[in-house]
This record gives structure tokens, C-alpha cells and sequence, in this order.
């Protein structure tokens, strides 16, 4: 709520109306660094959990080892920021209580603590060398909540009334694989040995690669909407991810043998992803603040006649 | 009325669905102007001439209720010739005399009146100098006014050039649409669409009602105001009429109640005037001048005789007047404002301060403060420690250095008071009807209610008495209610029977009409006789609406006798048939031979519409079966008022005390009679002067009550609205550079205040005599205690002590001042910004 | 299933006066929010929030004098976002001299609009659909109702409210918003703030019964001239499938802060779980042929 924030003589740009420049929808009341951190963390860990898989099965047991050991330690501190977010553990095993198909975040809750499990079990048996079997078909598992971790937050922040996030439903899924698989495949170079890192690195470049098209589909093909994305702290910050992201991914190109560069440009696309996950919090925070990315798209939507039809239920 | 009276505003909403067409004329567009059909904006003060404008218009154009005019109001009667009008005398009335301000109202007596003597004797009296000249209002006849002829000379074509009629005529011929122009801002459009719509709304078919409030009476013309508006109604015939009336929306709950029981010091209960020290020294004396021989005031013995035996009782017998004697007595003006000067004087040395605020909610604020910090002792009883009781650690006067806590002699005695829950009772709301309470809840702590109060004071004081004479009043005063609950709290249904009236037998009466001269009955307040009729709590009623007629007769109990509508006999044509069937409400009833309708008839319930009175009757038989109006002395609604204010028998536009413009009506440029104080302690705004060019109004929220005591300290209601603001037009806040939500500082001769600036178009400049005009509003319900919650500075600081001379209202509504933007100085830099200001 | 309750919010008799709010805050016993002088009118609540279950809003509107003389047209989007800026038809388009030189500067009847907003009791209620915990239930009134008991403070509710009003309390943690007063409703009293208010502004009842009135208000409105007047969530064809709680409006409802045209985000939830199984699948995609393709190098 704009408590205290007086808005005086409001220069009148977009043609629209409100009630004194104040928000119709509440921001998003999650925190910095808390929710883009864990956001992170739930996409390396995905990410990584099917890096790990095919790392095992491709006979890289370095990559697989380290892949695993990324995936459990992305979603174990990963649940650590939600625990942060929410205030209390108690509060995360809440959501456990119940399993809501309609709550994205009721369904990431157990995806959460599936990915949790699985990808801890899947770690710890690839370090301790216990139970191997299991952990491999811990693994193995993690290669259906690993990247559902990795994107069902996409779905998270999307199915909300934040415009800069629903609108960008079709896009933000995209981004978040992209960023997970940049992370992920940072991680991979940075602590596998080289002879392994080969795939890594693609899966790095890769992921770069969608996660800037993912980004610039954000920002371009929302028209208005797409306007958060593109000006203010979240523009900086997504302008910095795709610099860190694309620098990044040219870097691991070009890095040939260097160590140096490799550090460099893995650093550069874990930057690259975290800079992406505060860009997208901070433009859902600014697209809900200003009215005129709620109320504009809808008054267009009811002036051309075709206003949102129900949804049925 | 939305903001103030949101609950009674329903019916305005409801009565616009229904059809009723809804204007509202006030200075600033508010709540009530949104849900109006027509918003009026008015200059504060000029409503005379809009509504002399109006009156004008009904009678140039011949548009008045003519059979109404002529049988029910004094439009025929013929005026003294020795009455001269504002029009001969340039804005005063004959009668003037300059030295003491005041008027000798014999002049404007009807031709030929045997009062003439009386009036005369009563000019002797006021020899006695300019105290007992005050005392020829209000004060020196109660409500009932000054008796009049009830027969004087007619002339029933009007046409007589002394006629009430043609003395009207002339009188407002000059009140036309465009003065309405060029002295209020109102368009000419917006005159005659208003004017169009009252007089096609008033008629055999249709009534017009007019609703104020303190907009029109925090004036010094404010007695004035009333008077136009019911010239105008009756008029048009919308007195005693379902639909038509001006209906005053009272202030706090019971404010009626506390008018017609009154806590005020010129009236004893039933509005009977309070005896005077030289004037009255017999019961007959005083009988000879409280309200007219004829019409009910006539039967005025029985209600004082029963209103003494109430509280004096076995003591109180034919022999010994009925202890008159034991009355109290005024010397003069005795209202808060004199009060206060006399406190700053030192002649005041203890002061009662119950269910009041004066540190804020009174003009003048630093009189008001130097006053209590004056005193020997003050008392004051209060929910809430509000700045009355706590000026002498914390009030305003000690940040600028004026007063130091040490030097403060004043005792303060806080008591607090149970709240209007916590206390059985009843409220008079402003229909007159009274509405019986229960208690919800016990008062907490030390808290107690005022009637518990009085009462143990009263019987502690009883204690104290010696039984020498002085103290025989209160020896044999009746002090003997029954006590209930842990802390003897004295029941207040017994009070209120008490109030209601008893007979002979020991039982209740049912009505005023059964009381006697001759001391066989006994009634606290004669209004209220009958409040407790058939040993029942008439007040106490609450069958719902929906199972009894519009009327609801059994819905609390409206004084007089459960009437809901005063003077219904007007509702009735002469012959006392209805005017229309639409209208009908009280008419005769042939074959019964009696007064029948909805309603309780307000007349004798089988006086004939054929009724004459004979020779030399007496009280209401002295009135015929067409004289509606019982209660005056000829029983017509009066035009034109012979006698009973001080400031002129008719209302004529005078500038506010304080007045950005000179009165181009007359040479006479504010109400000549008005209540001024010019001492240091209240210096004024003088007429036009170019620093203080702005118009400045006071008014209330919705949000909060008057001086906040009750609101400031809630948090549910301060947040709502938590800093004292000024509301100003656009136009001015760009001129002078004030921004939204910023700070301005609001100067007068008084003082400097400051206030959060709310930039509103609710608020416009006019166009006066060429010129714009800016107004500037500003609540009043701040200050800097009561709690805490919320403060602010206190508008109140800022006005003049200006009064209306009839009832010693202050002139809140009306003042000028200067605007500045930014925060006001602090300290001794205030005194110096406004030393600046008073020396130009 | 009772019933369904709601309210109609008749707008146009709306005099401003708080009594809901204060009621509202009275009943449900709810902490102050702060004294903050806003400065918008006489609006100093702001907004509906954790602490504040009925808003009342506060619109000052005035005709828009041109340079000529006359008034501006009215028709379509007033290109200003600030609050003075007129909306809508004036209820009776009357005609005045204009500013400058003539003897009255500003046109006569400017509007005052006030509106009581509070949660519209969703038919497809984003809060509800997106709580995690289940805190959120649909009570047998078919109102919408936080149980503070279960709320685990995620915040989630808060952004999915397509209208702004849920919201989670600071130092409380738990998010709170207007219950139709279910105590109330369970004991057969009808809600506090419908109650207050004076003028009947707020109806409250079976909500089929109120839609009923409602669209006779609107006609009565209409044929008095006042074709500024409509209704706004009675439809149960909109995006959130038709609100509990309607509105009669003068203006449209981004003037009182009101989404134009609101829809509850789980209605795109199975496109939005379709999307994201594209971008899994990509995701799958990409590793594998990083993992297969990539052999050359
Ligand atoms: N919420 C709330 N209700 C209250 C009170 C409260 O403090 N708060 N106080 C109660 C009390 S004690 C009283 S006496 C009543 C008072 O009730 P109101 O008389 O309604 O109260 P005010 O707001 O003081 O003044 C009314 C209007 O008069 C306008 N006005 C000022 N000067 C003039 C003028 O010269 N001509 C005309 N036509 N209008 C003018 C003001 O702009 C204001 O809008 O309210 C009672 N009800
Ligand atoms: N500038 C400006 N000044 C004005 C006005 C204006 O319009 N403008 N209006 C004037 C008018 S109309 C009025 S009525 C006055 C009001 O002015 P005041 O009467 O001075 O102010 P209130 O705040 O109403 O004071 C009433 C006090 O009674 C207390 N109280 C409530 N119930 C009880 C009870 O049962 N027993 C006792 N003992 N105390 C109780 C409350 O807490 C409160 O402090 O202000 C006047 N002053
Ligand atoms: S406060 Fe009491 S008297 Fe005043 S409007 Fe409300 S209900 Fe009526
Ligand atoms: S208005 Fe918002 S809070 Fe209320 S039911 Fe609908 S979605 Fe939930
Ligand atoms: S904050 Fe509470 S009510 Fe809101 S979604 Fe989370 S658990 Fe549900
Ligand atoms: S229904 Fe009850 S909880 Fe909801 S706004 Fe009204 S009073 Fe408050
Ligand atoms: S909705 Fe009713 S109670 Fe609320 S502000 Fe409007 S009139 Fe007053
Ligand atoms: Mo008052």
C-alpha cells in the first residue's frame, strides 16, 4: 500500500484514469534477496539434476557426482530462503498439509520436496558411495521434479494478477529453463574437471541462449505490459542479465583451455541468471505498482468489445 | 446536513428517490452538495439577501399561498406610524439609539396597541442602563416573545401602506436577483431556477422545507437568518405542514434536550424566561412580561406554578409566591462570552465545565484560556482530558511564553463523566422527540454521570447548609430521588416523571393542558407534561415502523402532547378542510366535532374552525378557530416581528463583522446591535483590510465531533481524518504558491494557525462587486490534547468575538484572514508575526 | 449450501461518511493503519489493505472549462491520470457561462463521487485458488473467507487478488481481508458495514435477489438521464465469473481504482502448466543434446 507516498500533479502520459495514481492490484509482498534467490536455487537444482542424469548415463561420474551434489544443495538451501520468505518452518510444512492442483504453490511445495529428497538421496549416495542403486534411481527420479522445480515457479509468479507476469505466462517458463540451464551449466564447468565440462558448457550456452530469447520475448511481444521489463531497476537489471548471460556464453566459447576464462564466464552466467531472477521480481513489483499496466490493457480489452470471458468453472 | 447529520440524511436520500428536488447552498461543495440535485455556492454571510431575493420575488410576483397568507399570518395588520425601515434610515430601524447599540422596539408595535404602555414602561426600565437593555430579547420574555395585540388594526386587501404586506414590499423590493449576483456569487440562473422551484414547490399541493444549521446562525445576524427563512415559508404557506417547515438539525445528541431544560442562563425549563434581579420581584411581576396574556403562553401561571411546586414542593404554596423567591436571578448577560470576560476581569472565580471544551470549541481560544487561567477553581467533567482541563501544563500559551505554569493559580478539579452508554436517560433529538436509553454498560473507574453527580453534590451541599435564611432554597429544594446500583446512582426514569408532571392524585399527568395555577400539580418542564402519562415511559417506546402509520406515534414521544408536526392546524384551510387531499394531514371532522388526522391535532381538539373569541378571553381562548399559531399571542405566524428581537423587526443585510466588503445595501455596514467585545484580548479584522483579504469559514467532519474530545482520541475515527486542514480553491493555491498536502499558515488579528493544504475545486472563488472573492474552509476539531492521537492547531484561536446579539452566538462563520504558505513561527515569532498583522 | 450473500454497492447514494469502515473496524476489532494525512480529497485510508476490510473512496470531479467557453466533450478516455480530471457525463450536462470574465469562475455542479470498495467475494477468487494451505475456503454463504488459524504468512494470496484488497499484516504475518462478517452471517445478522450505512448504499443479501434490484436501480437511473450509471461484477460472464459483492458506478471502474476488466489468473492455469511443460521438455531437450550431440568436440 502507497501509505504516506502523495502523488502530487500527476503528469498525465498514458491516456488512462485512476484513482490518484494509486496501485489497483497489491505488489507482491515477497521479499529481496529471498524470493529471487530461491528462485535461483530451485532452477539450478533442476537443472542440474538433469545434467546429473545424463552425466551418469553418459559416463561422466565426475559432472554426475558434482551435478548432484549442485542439485541437492540448489533445492536444500533453496528451501531454506522459502523457509526465510515465510518466516517459519512451520510454515513450509503447512503447505504440506494439503495438495491444491489450483495453487501452483501448493503443487511446488511437493515438487519442492520431492526435488528436496530425491536429489539429497541422489547426492549423498554419490558421495558416500552408499546405496548406489537407489541413489541412482533417485536420480533418475529427479528427472521429472528437477525440472519442474526448475519451471513450476515460472507458473508460480504467472498465475497471479501481477500483469508483467501473467501476460508473460508464455514467456517466463522459457526464461526460468533458460536461467536454470545457464546455472546449472555454470556450476557444471566451474567444479567439474575440464575432460568432463564439455557438455556442461553446452548446456550453459544453450541455456544462455534461451534465456536471452526468452527475455527479449518478454520484453517486445507484451506491447505495454512488457514496458517493466524494460525501464526502471528491472530494466537495468535484465539489461545486466543479458550483458552477464550473453558475455557469459561468449566467454565459455571462446574460453578454450582457460581456466581463468572459465571461472570468468561461469561466474558471469550465475550473475547472468540471478541478475534475470531479481529483473523479473522487480518488474512484477513495478508492473504492479503503476496502474496503468492494469488498467490500460483491460479498458483496450473492453473497448475493442472483447472483454475476459469467464473462465467457466 | 450529509456531513453532520448523516443518519437524518437518509430521509433527504430517500426523498430524493422519491421525486423531492434537492438543493444545497453553502459556501463549499461537501458531502450533502454531491448528493443535492443543485449545489448553490454562496458567499459565507450573505444568505439574507438570497433569501430577502427570494421573498421579494413572491411578493413582486404576487406568488405567495394568498388564503394562507391572509388568515394565518399578520400580512394584513398595520404598523405604527412612528416605524421607520432600514429603507428610511439607511440600514437601521427606528428605535436606534447609537450610544448603547441597542434598539427601543416600541416603534415597531402595531398601530394603536394597547402594549403600547407596557413597551413604553419597558423603555423606562431599560434606563437602567445597557445591561437591562439586553434583557429586551429572548432574555426578557422567554419563547414566548413579547405579547402583542392580538387584535390590532387589518387591512384585508393589503393595500394599506402600513400593512405588514406593503412594509415587506418595500422593505426587501431592493433584494433583487442581481444583488444576489453581486453580494453572494449566485448566478442569475441558479437564482431563478431556485426561486422557479421553491415557489412552484409551495402551494395548496405541495410544500418547500428548509433545512439549516450553523451555517445559518453562527452569524451575527445568525437570529436574522431563521427570521427571513420563515417569512419566506409562511409566505408560501409551509408552516404546520407535512412537508414544509424550517427545520433546525440540532448539534450534539440532546442539544434540544438541553434547550428545552435548558443549561442555559437566560431560560428555565419549558422556555420560560429566567426572573431578573431589578425587573421581576413578584411571581406577578415576572407573569406580566413571560409571553403573551393570549394564546397558550396565557396559561403561562400554571406552568411556572407547577414547574416551582416540582421543585420546592410542601414549601412551595400560594402564601409565599410558590418560592419565586428562591429563583435565582440575572443581572445582565451572563453568556459564555461575558462569562469569559468576566473571568479575564476577575469578577468570575469558579467555573463548571461540564460536557464542554471551551479551550477549543470556543471563539477567541486565547481568551478562552487566559479566562480559566484566572480563576480561583474550575471544575470540569469530561470523558477524556481535554485542553479545558489541561491549558495550564500544556496550552499553546506557553510555547509562545504568554502564560507560565507557575504563575497559574487556577485549582482544576477533574471529574470524569460516564458517556452517554454508560447512563440511562433520554436524548431529544431535533424533531423534539425524546428517545428513552438504556444503560449498555457500567462507566468505568471513577467515571459517573451527571446526574449521579448533581445529585450527590446536591446532597453533600444539603449537608453542609446552615439553616439561616440564605441557604432556605436549598433546604427546601426536593432532592429525594430513589437510588440505584452500588453508587447510588439517583434513577433518572424518576427524574423524568418528575420532568413529565404529576397531578393532585400523585399520578402522572397526560398533558400540558392539565396543569394549574393554583399549585395542585407539579411538572419539571411544562413542554414535556405528559412524557410519562399512565405511569408509562412514553420516551421508552419503540414499536418499529413498519407496524404503525408514517407518523410513528409510537416511536418515542415528540413534546408537545406526542406532536409530531408544530402549528397543524395550518394543514387545514380555514374552514378546516384539508388544502388538497395530497396535503391533508389535521382537519375537522363535523359530524365528530373534533380535530382528527394522523397527527395530534396542535389545537384545541374541538374548537370549531367557527370559533370567535369573546371579549377580554384569556390564553388559548382568546385565539379563534383560525389562528393556527397557539402559541403566539394573536395566534398568526408572524411576517413582520413587532416585537421580541433586538435587532430589527425584519432581517436586512448586514456584512459579517468581518467582511472583506463594504454593505452596499446601506451606510449601516454590520448588524448594529451585534455583541462585540473590543478589548486587547480580541482584537477584530477591520472591514476591508487589504492583509486579510481572504473569507474564512469553520465547519465540521464527518469524521470528527466539534472539539474533538470525543473523536481525537479514537483511533478508528482520527485516522480517518488526522491533521487539521484548510481547503482551498486552485486559483488561490497556484497564487499563492500552496501545494497539495504541504503547510499553510491561516492569520487573523487573533492569531496564526497552521494547516495541511487539501487543493479542492469544492471550493471556489466568486465574483463580489467586481472583485474575486476567495474563500478558505477549515474544520475545527483539533487541538493538542485530549489524548493525543491526533493533533493540531486550533481554528478556534483564530476568530473574533463577534456575537449575535439575540442568542450570543458567535460569528464563527464569517471572517477574513491571510493565507501564507509554509509552517506557522513558534514561539515568541508568532507574537511578533502578529503584532505585524494587527498594525498593518 | 445456504444461499449465496453478497452485497450491492449502490454508489450513487453513497454519501461518504465511513460509518462502514468504522463499523467494519469496530466489529472485527482490527488495528488502526496509521494516521496519515493523504492529501487526496477526503481519503486518508488510501486503500483496502490487511487492517482495512472497507475502503471509502473519495473522487472529486469538475468540468473542464476550455478557453472558448465550452465545456469539454466527455465522451471517451480524459487524457489525465490525476484525480480532477472529469469523468463521465455530468448527471445533467447543464450549461454555464464560462470562466475569465464572466461573474462566476468555475462551472456550476461539479460530482463528488464516494464508493465503498471491500473484497468482491470472487466466484472464481484468485485468493482462494492459489492459497497453498487451504486457509482460503468458500463458506456455505458462498462467501470467501480466510481462516487465520491456517494461514502460513506465503504471501501468495496477496498478488493473485486481481482487485488489490488481500493483503498480509505487517508484524502479524498472516494475510487478513474481509469475511462478510461470517461470524455475524452464522449468528443471522446482516454484515457491520451494511448495517452502518445510513443511506443503504450497501445492500446486503441473497445475491440473486440483489442483482435483481440492482438492475432496476440502473434502469430508474437511467431514465431519470443518469446513462453514466452501470453496473460493475454482476455478470457472472465476466473474468472471475461474477462478483459477490457489485457496485453501481457513475464512472468507470478505473476512476474508483477498480480493474476495468478483471480476471482471476487460474483461469489461464492450464495454459500456463502447458507452457511450462514446452519449456521442461526444452529443457530435456537441451541437456540431452548437449550431452549426445555435442560428441564431436
Ligand atoms: N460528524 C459530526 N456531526 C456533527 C457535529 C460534529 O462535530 N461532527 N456537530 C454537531 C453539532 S454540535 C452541530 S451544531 C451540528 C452542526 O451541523 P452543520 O451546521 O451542518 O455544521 P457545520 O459544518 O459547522 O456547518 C454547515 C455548513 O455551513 C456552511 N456555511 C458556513 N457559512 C455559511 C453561510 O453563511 N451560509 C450558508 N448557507 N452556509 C454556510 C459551511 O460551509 C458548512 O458546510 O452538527 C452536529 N453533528
Ligand atoms: N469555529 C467554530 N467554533 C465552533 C463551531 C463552529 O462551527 N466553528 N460550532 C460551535 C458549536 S455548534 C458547538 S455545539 C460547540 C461545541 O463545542 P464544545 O461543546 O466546547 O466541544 P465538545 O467537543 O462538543 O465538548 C463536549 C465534551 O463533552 C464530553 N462529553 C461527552 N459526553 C459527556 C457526558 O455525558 N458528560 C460529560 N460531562 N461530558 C461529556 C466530550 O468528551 C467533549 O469533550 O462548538 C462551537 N464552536
Ligand atoms: S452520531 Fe448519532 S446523532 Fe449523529 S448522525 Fe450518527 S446516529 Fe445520528
Ligand atoms: S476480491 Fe480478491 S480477495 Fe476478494 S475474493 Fe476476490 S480474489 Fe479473493
Ligand atoms: S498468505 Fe495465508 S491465506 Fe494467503 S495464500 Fe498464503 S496461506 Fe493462504
Ligand atoms: S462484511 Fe464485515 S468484514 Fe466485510 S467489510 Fe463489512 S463489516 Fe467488514
Ligand atoms: S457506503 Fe454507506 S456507510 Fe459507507 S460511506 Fe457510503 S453511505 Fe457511508
Ligand atoms: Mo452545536
Amino acid at each position: 500500500m502507497s501509505r504516506g507516498t502523495r502523488e502530487r500533479a500527476v503528469a498525465p502520459e498514458a491516456e488512462f484514469r485512476s484513482y490518484y495514481g494509486r496501485p489497483v492490484i497489491k505488489r507482491p509482498i515477497w521479499h529481496v534477496p529471498h524470493m529471487p534467490v530461491y528462485l535461483y536455487l530451485g532452477g539450478l537444482s533442476g537443472a542440474s539434476s538433469l545434467t546429473a542424469i545424463m552425466a551418469g548415463l553418459t559416463g561422466r561420474p565426475h559432472l554426475a557426482r558434482t551435478a548432484r551434489i549442485a542439485a541437492a544443495a540448489g533445492a536444500a538451501l533453496g528451501t531454506g530462503f522459502l523457509v526465510a520468505e515465510l518466516g517459519r518452518p512451520m510454515r513450509f510444512l503447512n503447505m504440506l498439509r494439503v495438495f491444491k492442483p489450483t495453487s501452483p504453490m501448493s503443487v511446488g511445495s511437493w515438487i519442492l520436496a520431492a526435488q528436496g529428497g530425491l536429489s539429497a538421496v541422489a547426492a549423498a549416495s554419490a558421495v558416500t558411495g552408499i546405496l548406489p542403486a537407489a541413489g541412482d534411481a533417485a536420480a533418475l527420479a529427479t528427472g521429472v521434479t528437477g525440472p519442474l522445480t526448475a519451471t513450476y515457479t515460472a507458473v508460480l509468479v504467472a498465475d497471479t494478477a501481477v500483469p508483467a507476469w501473467h501476460e508473460g505466462y508464455r514467456e517466463l517458463p522459457f526464461l526460468f529453463a533458460g536461467s536454470a540451464l545457464a546455472s546449472a551449466g555454470a556450476v557444471g564447468m566451474l567444479a567439474a574437471p575440464r575432460t568432463e565440462a564439455g557438455p556442461a558448457r553446452a548446456v550453459a550456452l544453450i541455456g544462455a541462449a534461451v534465456e536471452t530469447a526468452a527475455a527479449s520475448a518478454l520484453e517486445h511481444r507484451l506491447g505495454l505490459v512488457g514496458e517493466p521489463y524494460r525501464q526502471g531497476r528491472a530494466g537495468r537489471l535484465l539489461r545486466a542479465a543479458r550483458a552477464l548471460t550473453v558475455g557469459g556464453g561468449l566467454l565459455t566459447l571462446l574460453a578454450g583451455r582457460s581456466r581463468v576464462a572459465t571461472v570468468a564466464s561461469g561466474l558471469s552466467l550465475t550473475a547472468g541468471a540471478l541478475c534475470t531472477r531479481f529483473g523479473v521480481l522487480e518488474a512484477g513489483r513495478a508492473s504492479a505498482a503503476d496502474p496503468k499496466f492494469t488498467v490500460v490493457p483491460q479498458r483496450e480489452r473492453l473497448d475493442s468489445g472483447a472483454p475476459a470471458p469467464s473462465s467457466g468453472r | 446536513m450529509a456531513e453532520c447529520h448523516p443518519v437524518g440524511f437518509q430521509w433527504v436520500v430517500e426523498a430524493r428517490y422519491r421525486g423531492a428536488k434537492v438543493f444545497h447552498i453553502d459556501p463549499r461543495f461537501t458531502r450533502t452538495s454531491a448528493l443535492a440535485d443543485r449545489y448553490v455556492p454562496i458567499r459565507v454571510g450573505s444568505d439574507i439577501v438570497l433569501l430577502g431575493a427570494l421573498i421579494n420575488h413572491v411578493l413582486e410576483n404576487e406568488l405567495d399561498f394568498r388564503e394562507y397568507v391572509l388568515a394565518y399570518t399578520n400580512a394584513s395588520m398595520i404598523v405604527s406610524e412612528e416605524y421607520r425601515d432600514t429603507e428610511d434610515l439607511d440600514g437601521l430601524f427606528s428605535g436606534f439609539d447609537p450610544e448603547t447599540r441597542t434598539y427601543d422596539p416600541a416603534t415597531w408595535s402595531y398601530e394603536g396597541a394597547p402594549e403600547e404602555a407596557a413597551a413604553g414602561e419597558r423603555a423606562e426600565q431599560m434606563d437602567h442602563g445597557r445591561e437591562h437593555a439586553d434583557m429586551g430579547g429572548p432574555d426578557q420574555y422567554g419563547a414566548g416573545g413579547a405579547s402583542a395585540n392580538p387584535r390590532p388594526m387589518k387591512d384585508p386587501t393589503l393595500r394599506h401602506p402600513r400593512c405588514v404586506y406593503q412594509i415587506l414590499r418595500r422593505h426587501f423590493a431592493r433584494y433583487t436577483p442581481e444583488l444576489v449576483a453581486e453580494l453572494c456569487g449566485i448566478s442569475p440562473e441558479d437564482f431563478a431556477e431556485l426561486a422557479e422551484t421553491v415557489t412552484t414547490n409551495s402551494g395548496r399541493e405541495r410544500t418547500t422545507m428548509w433545512v439549516y444549521s450553523v451555517g445559518w446562525t453562527q452569524h451575527t445576524v445568525g437570529a436574522q437568518y431563521i427570521r427571513a427563512a420563515s417569512i419566506l415559508q409562511l409566505l408560501l404557506g409551509n408552516i404546520g405542514r407535512p412537508g414544509g417547515g424550517i427545520l433546525a438539525l440540532r448539534g450534539h445528541a440532546s442539544i434540544q434536550g438541553s434547550t428545552d431544560i435548558p443549561t442555559l442562563f437566560n431560560i428555565l425549563p419549558g422556555y420560560l424566561p429566567m426572573p431578573h434581579a431589578h425587573q421581576h420581584e413578584t411571581l406577578d411581576d415576572y407573569l406580566a412580561r413571560a409571553g403573551g396574556d393570549t394564546g397558550f403562553w396565557g396559561r403561562k401561571r400554571s406552568y411556572m406554578v407547577s414547574l416551582l411546586k416540582a421543585w420546592w414542593g410542601d414549601a412551595a404554596t400560594e402564601d409565599n409566591d410558590f418560592r419565586f423567591d428562591h429563583l435565582p436571578r440575572l443581572t445582565g448577560d451572563h453568556g459564555h462570552y461575558s462569562t469569559v470576560m468576566g473571568q479575564i476581569d476577575g469578577t468570575v472565580k469558579g467555573y463548571f465545565v461540564v460536557g464542554e471544551n471551551p479551550a477549543v470549541g470556543s471563539a477567541g481560544g486565547r481568551a478562552q484560556r487566559l479566562g480559566l487561567a484566572n480563576l480561583e477553581w474550575l471544575v470540569v467533567r469530561d470523558l477524556t482530558l481535554v485542553e479545558t482541563a489541561t491549558f495550564w501544563k500544556d496550552g499553546p500559551e506557553l510555547e509562545t511564553g504568554e502564560m507560565r505554569t507557575e504563575d497559574i493559580g487556577t485549582e482544576v478539579f477533574f471529574v470524569p463523566a460516564a458517556s452517554h452508554v454508560e447512563k440511562d436517560g433520554t436524548f431529544t433529538n431535533t424533531q423534539r422527540l425524546l428517545q428513552w436509553r438504556e444503560k449498555a454498560l457500567d462507566p468505568p473507574g471513577d467515571c459517573r454521570s451527571d446526574l449521579w453527580f448533581f445529585y450527590h453534590l446536591g446532597k453533600l451541599l444539603k449537608e453542609r447548609i446552615t439553616s439561616g435564611e440564605i441557604d432556605r432554597p436549598l433546604r427546601e429544594l426536593t432532592w429525594d430521588y430513589p437510588e440505584e446500583g452500588v453508587h447510588g446512582d439517583p434513577s433518572a426514569s424518576a427524574v423524568l416523571r418528575e420532568i413529565g408532571g404529576v397531578g393532585p392524585d400523585g399520578r402522572a399527568l397526560s398533558d400540558y393542558t392539565e396543569l394549574k395555577p393554583d399549585g395542585s400539580t407539579q411538572c419539571g418542564c411544562w413542554i414535556y407534561c405528559g412524557v410519562y402519562a399512565d405511569e408509562v415511559n412514553q420516551a421508552a417506546r419503540r414499536r418499529p415502523g413498519r407496524e404503525q402509520s408514517p407518523e410513528a406515534p409510537e416511536w418515542g414521544w415528540a413534546w408537545p402532547a406526542n406532536r409530531r408536526i408544530l402549528y397543524n392546524r395550518a394543514s387545514a384551510d380555514p374552514e378546516g378542510r384539508p388544502w388538497s387531499e395530497r396535503k391533508a394531514y389535521i382537519y375537522w371532522d363535523e359530524k365528530k366535532g373534533e380535530w382528527t388526522g394522523p397527527d395530534v391535532p396542535d389545537f384545541e381538539k374541538t374548537k370549531p374552525p367557527g370559533y370567535r373569541p369573546p371579549e377580554g378571553a384569556l390564553a388559548e381562548a382568546a385565539l379563534s378557530g383560525t389562528d393556527p399559531f397557539i402559541m403566539q399571542a394573536d395566534g398568526k405566524g408572524w411576517l413582520y416581528a413587532p416585537a421580541g428581537l433586538v435587532d430589527g423587526p425584519l432581517p436586512a443585510h448586514y456584512e459579517p463583522f468581518e467582511s472583506p466588503v463594504r454593505n452596499p445595501l446601506y451606510a449601516q455596514q454590520d448588524n448594529p446591535a451585534r455583541r462585540i467585545y473590543p478589548r486587547p484580548e480580541s482584537p477584530y479584522n477591520p472591514v476591508g483590510a487589504p492583509r486579510f483579504p481572504y473569507v474564512l469559514t469553520t465547519y465540521r467532519l464527518t469524521e470528527h465531533h466539534t472539539a474533538g474530545g470525543m473523536s481525537r482520541p479514537l483511533a478508528y475515527l482520527a485516522e480517518l481524518q488526522p491533521e487539521l486542514f484548510c481547503e482551498v480553491s486552485p486559483t488561490l493555491a497556484a497564487e499563492l504558491g500552496l501545494a497539495n498536502g504541504d503547510w499553510a499558515t491561516i492569520v487573523t488579528s487573533r492569531t496564526a494557525i497552521e494547516a495541511r493544504v487539501l487543493v479542492t475545486e469544492r471550493v471556489r472563488p466568486l465574483r463580489i462587486q467586481g472583485r474575486t472573492v476567495h474563500q478558505i474552509g477549515l474544520p475545527y476539531h483539533w487541538g493538542w490534547g485530549s489524548g493525543g492521537l491526533v493533533t493540531g492547531d486550533i481554528a478556534n484561536d483564530l476568530m473574533p468575538l463577534a456575537l449575535d446579539p439575540n442568542v450570543y452566538i458567535q460569528e464563527s462563520k464569517a471572517t477574513t484572514c491571510d493565507v501564507r504558505p509554509g509552517r506557522r513561527p513558534r514561539g515568541r515569532d508568532l507574537l511578533a508575526l502578529i503584532e505585524e498583522y494587527r498594525h498593518g | 449450501m445456504a444461499e449465496r450473500m453478497g452485497f450491492f454497492t449502490d454508489t450513487s447514494i453513497c454519501i461518504g461518511c465511513k460509518a462502514c469502515e468504522v463499523a467494519c473496524k469496530e466489529w472485527n476489532q482490527l488495528p488502526d493503519d496509521g494516521f496519515v494525512f493523504e492529501a487526496t480529497s477526503y481519503d486518508n485510508t488510501a486503500a483496502l489493505g490487511a487492517s482495512t476490510w472497507r475502503h471509502v473512496a473519495f473522487i472529486e470531479q469538475q468540468p473542464v472549462w476550455m478557453p472558448d467557453g465550452d465545456p469539454m466533450s466527455h465522451g471517451g478516455p480524459v487524457p489525465h491520470s490525476g484525480p480532477m480530471s472529469h469523468g463521465g457525463p455530468m448527471p445533467d450536462g447543464g450549461s454555464m457561462p464560462h470562466g475569465g470574465e464572466s461573474v462566476f469562475e468555475v462551472g456550476r455542479d461539479g460530482r463528488w463521487l464516494m464508493s465503498s470498495d471491500v473484497c468482491k467475494h470472487c466466484t472464481n477468487a484468485g485468493c482462494l485458488d492459489v492459497c497453498p494451505t487451504g486457509a482460503i475456503f468458500r463458506t456455505e454463504f458462498g462467501t470467501v473467507v480466510v481462516q487465520p488459524d491456517i494461514c502460513n504468512g506465503c504471501g501468495y494470496c496477496v498478488p493473485a487478488c486481481p482487485f488489490g484488497v488481500i493483503d498480509r499484516r505487517e508484524g502479524d504475518g498472516r494475510a487478513w481481508k474481509c469475511t462478510m462478517c461470517y461470524d455475524r452471517l452464522r449468528g443471522g445478522l446482516e454484515p457491520a458495514c451494511a448495517k452502518a450505512c445510513p443511506t443503504d448504499s450497501i445492500q446486503f443479501g441473497p445475491l440473486d435477489e440483489l442483482r435483481e434490484r440492482a438492475a432496476a436501480r440502473v434502469d430508474t437511473l437511467h431514465a431519470a438521464g443518469h446513462t453514466e450509471a452501470r453496473l460493475y461484477g454482476e455478470s457472472p460472464g465476466d473474468g472471475v465469473g461474477g462478483m459477490g459483492a457489485f457496485f453501481l458506478l457513475l464512472d468507470e471502474p478505473e476512476v474508483y481504482g477498480l480493474p476495468p476488466d478483471p480476471v482471476v489468473p487460474t483461469r489461464d492455469l492450464p495454459a500456463m502448466w502447458g507452457w511450462a511443460g514446452a519449456a521442461i521438455a526444452t529443457m530435456a531437450a537441451a541437456v540431452a543434446a548437449s550431452f549426445l550431440g555435442g560428441r564431436s568436440r
